[in-house]
């Protein structure tokens, strides 16, 4: 290629063409992606040394990285031997950065690292186990952590992170909509729901529920929902073609083919909120930022417009509400720390119920602690009581965390573009879990050559 | 002449090491290195622990090569080439011929307004393009409107995102092969187009019997350094449909990026790296060939 590109110049030159031409920015991208592929090594070379001195380094992300520096000035009142040094990094390149920072020796002391991503930091051995030092501390108590998200932090028996805030996906929707189109109860199973959205069809909304199709976690969600594990054989293979997922998946399919929920992602529509708001689609299923997203752009006038309830469980399971997603993040030490004792310290200062509360004053991010959700707030009323906020404490007593596999991230990918092939292919249930299982099952094969290798030795 | 001394040789390399030292560490050493990581299955867990790495030999390729995604993304970027290039080339040097045209006012404004794209940056520029590709409030489909045609969901449809992707591309990358264009016209003697108005020659007869032959080399040079990069065709779906809808503007450098550095697996998209180095070899080779076969044709 580059003596193709050379010829050309001198082919320029003949002609007496200046060389002031700026080339195409992306001629040089292939390069560039190979340099990147072998710089691999390089961070080893760059990365800074571990200090058992200077600030603890927190590497925190998106909104929380922006805000938990002023939380953090009342740690540094009550603690003033340690100093904490926030590095804020975007989530969308958060996960790149704590890999490359782990190849490259330059991992911080603590970081904020999302639920899903615990197995694959898990299987790399870069966070310290914590079991020890919650069992030695009173003020720690498991059992106060919701249990579905306390579980997404224990990888192969060992606790590597303490939950930091929560996320679960339920159902948010226009109350007055429902009530035009005759529901005056939010559904409560699957039946119910259907009905809804007939109901809500024939009162003039053409789609009325939104399932955007760049999300995998309404479709995750229902398959929670089922007994069946989502893989077998301890993660060593795909499970899709069971039953639970195939009712689940069949769920999901048939709110596209009966036009209860158009084929669209939710990047397609321009203003997610306004577009509730003027009633386009009376049903959402999406996560606890949206509250914080709805009282703004629809303003408190509207507020008694819209509502949350739980996620209504499949027919002929046990009453209650459905199951949800155990989404989130959590705050990890890092076993390379020299810091170790002092980031604890951070941490249990961090889960204190009346400093989740201010963080959730501060971000709208839902607590992982009964406790902080019972301590009343500054209007008085507990997060548990509160109008929209109380269906995210029931749903937060059943969530169930996702596969504990490193590969997970890319399973739940592939699940949800096969889904939307799916649904613009109408193909059946059986038929996309089939390829599902086929993808996962080579995502698997190192894994399950892992787990052979260990197995032997 | 002398063959040079010893001394002449010494003095010579010293000259050209620190480039080749360069270089080296900068690119032969990464492609080697890359090369190497293609024949492995380099991943999380290699990264964890070295003993977790196997050589896989030609796996990766042929894992690249039996992947229905990677046909498809190789579908996706050839129908980008083939519809870009041409496009993009047709374009610019429409252009060029008008901003040349003795008739042509405010040259200088309009030669900045299409050269701007070029230099504009594609994430803000893509902010725009959504707006005007939007299936409700877009420009484009208001206009279609207008003239009674329905509106279309151009990056929502799998059917219209990647030829949506193609007009940004050619919108964006037109301006630099423009100026190339003009300033090899403005090499063109005038005496060849007084010559052909003397013997009748009309606008479309100097333009087919002139201009064209005289860009020759420079067409050529323009054909392939546009095709080069437009087979490593990355940012824009990256930052307006991320792949989407259906994979349908997923691109080899695309899918490259993902299983790298999405999901880690270093060593089956180094295959795909060389892959389409290979693809980019032959085609761009292929073109040159095929520019040399004409200009001998053309001189004969």
């Amino acid at each position: 290629m580059n003596a193709a590109i050379h010829a050309a110049i001198n082919a320029a030159m003949r002609v007496g063409t200046p060389p002031s031409a700026t080339p195409p920015p992306r001629r040089r991208a292939l390069q560039a992606g190979l340099a990147g592929l072998a710089t691999l090594a390089a961070p080893a070379l760059v990365g800074c040394t571990r200090k058992a001195s200077g600030p603890l380094r927190f590497w925190a992300m998106g909104r929380e990285g922006e805000v938990v520096g002023a939380l953090l000035a009342d740690f540094h009142r009550a603690h003033p031997a340690i100093t904490v040094r926030v590095d804020a990094l975007p989530w969308s390149a958060a996960h790149e950065k704590l890999l490359t920072a782990f190849a490259g020796d330059a991992t911080p002391d603590l970081a904020q690292l999302g639920n899903s991503w615990m197995p694959e930091f898990g299987a790399l051995g870069a966070l310290a186990p914590l079991d020890a030092w919650v069992a030695a501390t009173p003020a720690l108590q498991p059992t106060d952590w919701f249990e579905g998200i306390w579980a997404t932090n224990v990888v192969d028996h060992q606790l590597l992170g303490l939950p930091w805030y929560v996320d679960t996906r339920l159902l948010f929707y226009r109350r007055d909509l429902f009530a035009r189109a005759g529901i005056d109860q939010p559904p409560a199973t699957w039946g119910a729901w259907v009905a809804a959205l007939d109901a809500l069809q024939r009162s003039g909304i053409a789609h009325p529920m939104l399932l955007p199709l760049n999300e995998f976690e309404p479709l995750l969600a229902l398959a929670l929902q089922q007994g069946d594990p989502l893989l077998r054989d301890g993660g060593r293979w795909g499970n899709f073609r069971s039953a639970g997922f195939q009712r689940a998946a069949g769920f999901f399919l048939d709110r596209f083919n009966s036009g209860h929920a158009p084929a669209l992602d939710s990047n397609k529509i321009a203003n997610l909120w306004q577009e509730f708001g003027r009633g386009t689609f009376a049903a959402y299923i999406s996560g606890p930022w949206n509250i914080g997203e709805l009282d703004r752009r629809l303003g408190p006038a509207r507020r008694a417009d819209w509502a949350t309830a739980p996620l209504p469980a499949p027919d002929g399971s046990p009453a209650g509400p459905g199951t949800s997603t155990a989404g989130g993040a959590s705050l990890v030490v890092f076993k390379r720390s020299q810091r170790q004792a002092d980031a604890l310290t951070l941490l249990a200062w961090l889960a204190q119920p009346a400093i989740q509360r201010r963080f959730h004053a501060m971000t709208g991010n839902l607590p992982p602690r009964r406790s902080t959700w019972a301590l009343p707030g500054p209007d008085g009323v507990p997060l548990a009581q509160e109008e929209k906020t109380r269906a995210f404490a029931t749903q937060l007593e059943r969530v169930r965390p996702a596969p504990a596999v490193p590969e997970w991230e890319r399973i739940a990918q592939e699940m949800q573009q096969l889904a939307q092939r799916a649904v613009f292919k109408r193909q059946s249930p059986l038929a996309m879990a089939t390829t599902l299982d086929a993808r996962v099952d080579g995502f698997l094969e190192k894994r399950r050559w892992m787990l052979d290798k260990k197995a032997r030795a | 002449m002398k063959a040079p001394t010893l001394a002449q040789r010494l003095i010579a390399w010293s000259f050209v090491a620190p480039a080749l030292a360069v270089i080296g560490l900068f690119f032969a050493l990464p492609v080697a290195v890359g090369l190497g990581l293609s024949f492995t299955d380099f991943d999380l867990y290699a990264l964890a622990d070295w003993h977790n790495l196997r050589f896989a030999g030609f796996d990766n390729y042929v894992h690249v090569l039996t992947l229905p995604l990677f046909w498809q993304a190789l579908h996706n970027t050839l129908l980008f080439v083939l519809a870009g290039v041409p496009l993009s080339i047709a374009l610019s040097l429409g252009c060029a011929v008008l901003l040349q045209s003795p008739l042509a006012r405010f040259k200088p404004f309009f030669r900045t307004a299409l050269f701007a794209p070029v230099v504009t940056t594609l994430v803000a520029v893509a902010i725009i393009w959504r707006y005007l590709f939007h299936v409700k409030y877009g420009l484009i489909n208001a206009g279609l409107g207008a003239v009674g045609i329905d509106p279309v969901d151009w990056l929502g449809d799998p059917h219209w995102a990647m030829p949506s992707i193609v007009v940004l591309a050619v919108w964006k990358n037109f301006g630099a092969n423009m100026i190339i264009f003009i300033a090899a016209l403005q090499a063109i003697p005038d005496d060849l187009y007084e010559a052909a108005r003397l013997d009748g020659a009309r606008r479309w007869a100097q333009f087919r019997y002139i201009t064209l032959p005289m860009l020759g080399p420079t067409l050529l040079m323009v054909s392939v350094l546009t095709m080069a990069g437009y087979f490593q065709l990355f940012a824009e779906p990256y930052v307006m449909t991320q792949g989407g809808p259906l994979q349908s503007t997923v691109s080899v450098l695309y899918l490259m990026y993902e299983e790298g550095f999405r999901w880690w697996n270093l060593g089956q998209a180094s295959a795909v790296a060389f892959v389409l180095f290979v693809l980019m070899a032959v085609s761009t080779q292929g073109l040159m060939r095929l520019g040399r076969r004409g200009e001998a044709a053309a001189s004969a």
